[in-house]
């Protein structure tokens, strides 16, 4: 059955990856775009703006805080600042991916550009299902969903911006919602090590602590410190019924 | 020169969104190249990252933008706690809890005249 799947085309993984686009994380991950439009139309910035955004920036939070940050009249400077901080959080992510996804033979510079499609959605995505997949045929899956997802979103925000202006605010609500609760269902559902579901733990707890403590830094602190402590504590676990045993 | 004047803008988005969000994942990247599958370094990337998810995810709900800042915060907490049953209740199919989460907030704020 194996060799049978592993006899498949590249461009049949390269759809099998496409075809994730009908994947629950992808249609929520629609949905809070369709939030996104509402929130820029009613801020003013101009439709084809915000499709150049969706391709060139893609993580989603990372845009919203871009837009929060034009609407109070920041600087570039300042933006760029603001941006950078808040999205230290790719890097780990994708250096938690890239491991999975690679062969010895996997060009760097082919890395490099898919890990423009990274962002929270692909990534949970990509952990939940790559290891179902060839490790040679990871890459060609990945740029599959990646790829397609991207552009969808691009025409998605370019038809919607039109029609969202005004949404009812229970509806704006539960977009809003969706993604968090998505998220953490998604997380644990995936997780396959010990140590995310207590780093997951962890993590919502040091969130809001660190919020309270260093609000401009709180998710950097959150995470590393969070995410050390979860893997400090995981590990000593592991080391103590290793020497039990 | 403001944010609406023609080039300007998408210079502006190319800085402080594309570059501030892509040098990240190129560091990512060439952090992840040098991790093995079975290494213990891997174990605290991945643990990391976890966390700083698990943060975002808590600011969402703890502290929403738009609508839900209005809310009360007793509703969403409620709304994730139900979901987080049903998804449990449901031998953990995500699509059981999203659905009852955000069904639970939509409740709460119909009820509360939203």
């Amino acid at each position: 059955m194996e060799r049978v799947e592993d006899e498949r085309s590249s461009l049949a993984w390269f759809l099998t990856g496409a075809r994730g686009i009908f994947s629950l994380p992808a249609i929520i991950l629609m949905l809070s775009f369709v939030g996104f439009c509402s929130l820029t139309a009613q801020a003013g910035i101009p439709p084809e703006q915000v499709v150049f955004m969706t391709g060139i920036v893609w993580a989603l939070p990372a845009k919203v805080i871009l837009v929060s940050s034009v609407l109070s009249g920041a600087s570039l400077a300042t933006a760029f600042v603001a941006v950078t901080l808040s999205s230290v959080r790719l890097m780990p992510m994708v250096a938690a991916l890239v491991p999975e996804l690679r062969t010895p033979k996997t060009p760097t510079w082919l890395l490099l550009v898919l890990s423009h499609f990274i962002a929270i959605t692909a990534w949970v995505f990509a952990m939940e299902r790559v290891h179902q997949v060839p490790r040679r045929r990871r890459v060609t899956f990945f740029a599959g969903f990646g790829i397609t997802l991207v552009a969808t979103n691009m025409v998605l925000v370019a038809i919607v911006y039109r029609l969202v202006a005004d949404f009812p605010p229970i509806i704006a609500g539960c977009l809003f919602f969706l993604t968090p609760v998505y998220f953490l269902a998604s997380i644990w559902n995936s997780a396959r090590h010990r140590v995310v579901y207590l780093a997951l733990a962890v993590g919502l707890v040091a969130g809001p602590l660190f919020y309270w403590l260093l609000p401009e830094f709180d998710i950097l602190l959150a995470g590393i410190g969070g995410g050390t402590l979860a893997w400090f504590v995981e590990r000593s676990w592991r080391l103590r019924r290793e020497v039990g045993a | 020169m403001t944010w609406q004047d023609g080039w300007w803008a998408y210079v502006f988005i190319a800085i402080a969104g594309w570059l501030a969000t892509d040098i990240w994942r190129w560091l990512g990247v060439l952090a992840g190249e040098r991790l093995r599958e079975d290494s213990e370094a891997l174990n605290w990337v991945r643990a990391v990252a976890t966390a700083l998810v698990a943060a975002v995810i808590a600011k969402l709900v703890l502290y929403p933008t738009g609508v839900l800042e209005q809310s009360p915060l007793w509703l969403r907490l409620g709304a994730v706690v139900l979901g987080a049953i049903a998804f449990f209740l449901a031998r953990q199919k995500p699509a059981v809890g999203i659905a009852t989460a955000v069904a639970t907030l939509a409740a709460g704020l119909w009820w509360l005249g939203f």
